[in-house]
């Protein structure tokens, strides 16, 4: 199970990488596995404003469709153009290639009061019992 | 894009496509020409042929013949499917139903006679599961639950508390919470007890002044009996609510117990599994909807009523009801069939069929428990639910176990339904399989337990004997191919 | 009739076996309480014969009826290659590996639905056409911005109380009715134009409920563009054998009712509603769809596909709640469209098409004239009063559908259909008879 240190991670299995005032966001190791392979991605388009909690889109895999939600209130500035074509680099790099889109954050420390490596890791632990 | 490439060229297909079968001038065939047509026809929009294959008869007959070969059938053997009571299609009612072909719902006179054997059906239904008032035009399972949610919906707004949350249970088919969307209504999971029946105090716990209704399947897909159903439906009751039953596994109790005597207000049947309907590779099915008389004057329209002349018509006035929910009389052909296997086998068949059905359910229980983990030691009727989980460590997923079964002519259990217990394996074998059926398949699920301890490699590779090997539904979903180019 | 297999031997072997004293023991879960007392009071137990006299019925001698469901020449081998138990008997086709079978006649009559049409993709059947058109109004209210949805008042009365059955859960859409002008029985289109907006998904049948060729150049360049979301809904299948297919005119959708292709009228059902889109929506159709793909030896192989928007996995997010669908009539049709061919589907057609031109012309000789001047495909919409209707049907003529009860500003009139199924006899009998 990877679980990059330096990311932030939420309680729906997103992680947040923060770059300046923007979170560049994308689903764990954890949430590929447990959808499997995944033939579909559909995200919300460039300049959508959305709040914490709203969903950006949704990711499909032959037997399940999951949400992926915002983690931050921002504005979507960037939408990754290589899942359209190669959705199975969501299994594949999760955490690099298959970014999933950039939230330019409202408030920049926003990212802080999510889960770091160490949290994420132990809410994964009890989750998969 | 990614996958379309492999696809493409169709690479040792069995059966070429029809659109690779025949060739322009090909069919020969002669049609009824009652009529003069002239030479220039003068209507607007006249197009040139019609893009689809030129194939002659005897191509076409045995294009579809070798597909046929290509499937399986519940004449080849048994369909343990857990909910789906694929039981034995009786010949009859396809005799019985010929007489329909020609009909036309406008034939008035014609129409009388069959308004009449649908009036007769309405009333057996309504016998068997203890209900005041029968609706046969939804088509289909799914279309009689959302017919019964949008019946309740529009009682809930009659009395004006104008509620919208239903509580689902974590056993329900997925078509449940579906129904309830398109019905309106949005759906609250409420889990079952340890020993995998719903009880009245989780139900308690969940009841406020927002809900509506509660969904059950009883039995339910565990195959279990709802034993605190009547509880549940007095405090549902008690609370202005209603409880509507999901009637798929109605097979388990024919004759023996009644819906309408367990409080049950609304609920829906399947003609294409308790009533021997042929499934015909995903329908036409039937799913009649049954309720108490108050909520009788919601039932879609329009309703059969007597001519006043001794026999019968339709009546299309109904203020309170739903209204129509599909454009004729549902799948009539279907209907008659369901009738003619009631007629057929009559009180004491339909007694005899419960018996045998969870009779046989339970032999085949009693052959599988030791060999693969059965979560809930409850008893269980009709049906019962193993997992995978005897075999963590080996790799073999129930998947495997499926795609083995039909190595051994067997059509697989349902599989990872219900949710509640993961890598799930829903049998029911029905009451129409012979001791030696149901033995071939203990012998097949006992070799196959074998091979997951001693050489588990090879149930990767399963199905090896069938038509085509185990299928890419990635590919598929990835490439997305509907049509032939 | 028993089609239980077992003797009472059986019945104590397996009780035995299962760890039951007796065979009734297995009944231990049900309560007591909610037990039935006694045998059912239902009929039977009947033998095969009596049940045959029970179940006879006899058509009218001469049916001129239509409305959504038409009577038309089935080749026999249709009848033939569907009662295989291999077809008829087989499960939803979720394990492709024992289901091809049912799978390639799935995929090959999407294909040829979807040519038919002249759309991209088309689904593997629904109930009927009134409930593909409510899934086709669902689709375009799942879309943004769509808060209204108008129907021509010529479309089939039943098709517009489905869809305002299925429509009546969202408070927030609205169906509003186009008229059609009194004259010609074709669509308002200056109505239309005023009617039609952004925020508006627009539905019209063609040919309609009267028979008549809508003037779809006209529409689509009314709506092309204005309507938020638009679709053709086509009650007679037969039609896409000699007009221009819809899809050439631009629509989102083309839905409706496809039992002419190879399906008896059998009192109403089982139909065939169909459901066809563009590449773009696919995701977002209702029903089923079988994909094409390979197995583990690169062998082509199909399955059913993008499971993942019906009810057993999305549940409360599906894009709907259908799950049996029409398969076997599914299968007829594809069998149809194949025994028939292009040239005989058009033949059909046209044999239709002369058959209520004969009519009309016997009946103009008589003096009775069609309610409505636009040009009609095989159904007319004649005056007919009451009384006359119910000698005729005493006669055993059935001279097509009322329409008072839904259009009462037409009075006393009947749709009439004509098709190869009828001959010049019966014609000149009605015609006679008027």
């Amino acid at each position: 199970m990877n679980i990059p240190d330096d990311l932030y991670y939420t309680e729906n299995h997103e992680w947040g990488k923060v770059e300046d005032g923007d979170l560049r966001v994308g689903i764990t190791d954890y949430a590929q596995e447990e959808l499997g392979d995944i033939v579909f991605v559909d995200l919300l388009p460039e300049g959508t404003a959305v709040s914490r909690g709203d969903s950006v889109g949704t990711v499909e895999s032959v037997k399940a469709v999951s949400e992926v939600y915002a983690p931050v209130d921002g504005e979507i500035t960037e939408v990754n153009p290589a899942l359209e074509d190669a959705p199975e680099l969501v299994n594949q790099d999760p955490y690099g290639k298959a970014w999933m889109v950039v939230i330019r954050m409202t408030d920049p420390s926003a990212a802080r009061s999510l889960m770091d490596s160490r949290a994420y890791e132990e809410y994964v632990k009890a989750e998969a019992k | 894009m990614a996958g379309r490439d492999d696809v493409a060229g169709f690479p040792l297909i069995r059966e070429p496509l029809l659109k690779d079968v025949g060739a322009p001038g090909r069919n020969r065939r002669v049609l009824p020409a009652p009529f003069d047509v002239p030479q220039a026809v003068d209507l607007p929009g006249i197009a040139v042929l019609p893009d689809i294959p030129d194939v002659s008869e005897v191509e076409t007959v045995r294009h579809f013949t070798r597909l046929s070969d290509l499937n399986y059938g519940v004449d080849n053997g048994m369909y343990p499917l857990g909910s789906c009571t694929m039981k034995y299609n009786p010949k009859m009612a396809e005799a019985m139903a010929e007489a329909l072909k020609p009909v036309h719902p406008g034939d008035e006179a014609a129409m009388g006679s069959v308004l009449g054997l649908l009036f007769l059906l309405q009333q057996h239904l309504g016998e068997i599961c203890g209900m005041d008032a029968c609706s046969l035009w939804p088509a289909a399972g799914a279309h009689g639950e959302l017919t019964g949610m949008m019946v309740i919906r529009r009682a809930v707004d009659a009395g004006g508390s104008g509620r919208r949350k239903v509580l689902i249970p974590d056993t329900a088919h997925g078509t449940n919470p579906a129904s309830c969307a398109v019905a309106g209504f949005v759906t609250e999971n409420i889990p079952s007890g340890p020993s995998g029946f719903l009880t009245a105090q989780t139900v308690e716990e969940h009841l406020d002044g927002g809900v509506a209704a509660l969904m059950i399947t009883n039995p339910n897909t565990l195959g279990i009996f709802e034993e605190e159903i009547s509880e549940i439906a007095r405090l549902l009751h008690e609370n202005g609510s209603y409880l509507y039953m999901d009637g798929a596994n109605l097979n388990a109790i024919l004759g023996v117990a009644r819906p309408g005597d367990m409080g049950v207000d609304c609920m829906h049947v399947n003609l294409h599994k308790t009533f021997a309907t042929p499934h015909g590779g995903g329908g036409p099915g039937g799913g009649p909807v049954l309720v108490k008389e108050g909520l009788a004057p919601y039932l879609p329209l329009p309703r059969i009523v007597n001519d006043g002349h001794g026999g019968f018509a339709l009546d299309r006035e109904g203020p309170e009801s739903i209204g129509m929910v599909h454009s004729c009389l549902g799948n009539v052909a279907i209907s008659i069939r369901a009738l003619a296997y009631i007629l057929s086998i009559g009180p004491s068949g339909l007694r005899e069929t419960a018996k045998a059905a969870c009779l046989n359910a339970n032999y085949l229980r009693s052959r599988l428990a030791g060999l693969y983990d059965l979560p809930y030691p409850t008893p269980t009727l009709h049906e019962f639910v193993l997992s995978d989980r005897a075999f963590k460590g080996t790799g073999v997923s129930t998947m495997d176990v499926a795609k083995a079964l039909m190595d051994f002519s067997f059509h697989p259990p349902t599989v990872y339904f219900p949710l509640v217990v993961g890598g799930a394996l829903m049998i029911e074998p029905t009451e129409t399989e012979p001791i030696e059926e149901l033995d071939r398949f203990a012998l097949a699920m006992e070799e196959i337990a074998r091979r997951a301890r001693e050489n588990p490699e090879e149930l990767h590779g399963a199905p090896v004997t069938t038509p085509v090997g185990r299928v890419d539904e990635v590919l598929a979903a990835r490439s997305l191919i509907l049509t032939w180019p | 009739m028993s089609y239980v297999p077992h003797s009472e031997d059986d019945l104590r072997r397996m009780a035995s076996a299962a760890g039951l004293t007796d065979p009734e023991d297995v009944f231990s879960p049900i309560p007591r309480a909610v037990r039935h007392r006694g045998p059912l009071s239902v009929g039977g137990p009947l033998d095969e014969e009596t049940l045959r006299r029970l179940f006879r019925v006899s058509p009218s001698r001469a049916v001129f009826a239509g409305g959504g469901v038409y009577r038309h020449h089935i080749p026999a081998l249709v009848d033939a290659l569907s009662s295989r138990q291999e077809f008829s008997t087989a499960y939803t086709p979720y394990q492709p590996e024992i289901s091809q079978g049912t799978l390639q006649a799935l995929f090959e009559y999407q294909s040829m639905m979807a040519a038919l049409t002249g759309m991209e993709v088309s689904n593997a059947s629904l109930y009927d056409g009134a409930t593909a058109l409510a899934e086709g109004a669902l689709m375009a209210l799942r879309g943004k911005g769509i808060g209204r949805v108008l129907v021509t008042r010529a479309t089939h009365p039943a098709y517009r109380k489905v869809l305002e059955t299925y429509l009546s859960r969202s408070g927030d859409a609205v169906v509003e009715e186009v008229p059609f002008c009194r004259d010609t029985g074709r669509v308002d289109l200056g109505a239309l134009a005023s009617a039609v907006g952004s925020d508006a998904a627009f539905f019209i049948q063609n040919p309609n409920y009267f028979g008549v060729l809508e003037p779809m150049e006209e529409v689509a360049a009314a709506v092309s563009g204005t309507a938020g979301f638009w679709g053709i809904v086509v009650a007679e299948a037969l039609s896409l054998g000699l007009f221009r297919p819809p899809g050439s005119f631009g629509p989102d959708v083309v839905v409706g009712e496809a039992q002419s292709f190879g399906n008896h009228a059998n009192a109403g059902g089982p139909l065939l509603g169909f459901f066809c889109t563009r590449r773009e929506h696919a995701r977002r159709m209702p029903g089923r769809l079988v994909g094409l793909t390979k197995d583990s030896s690169g062998r082509t192989a199909f399955c059913l596909t993008l499971s993942t928007r019906e009810q057993h996995i999305r549940r409360e997010k599906a894009t709907s709640n259908i799950c049996s669908n029409e398969g076997l009539c599914t299968l007829r049709a594809a069998l149809y469209l194949s025994a028939l061919g292009p040239k005989g589907l058009r033949s059909a057609a046209l044999q239709c098409a002369a058959g209520a031109g004969e009519l009309t012309s016997l009946l103009r000789d008589r003096g009775i004239f069609p309610l409505f001047s636009g040009p009609c495909f095989h159904e007319i919409a004649l005056p007919l009063k009451e009384g006359k209707r119910q000698a005729l049907l005493a006669e055993g003529i059935v001279p097509g559908i009322p329409l008072v009860r839904d259009y009462p500003e037409l009075g006393e009139a009947v749709v009439t259909a004509v098709t190869e199924m009828n001959t010049k006899e019966e014609c000149r009998w009605l015609a006679g008879m008027m």
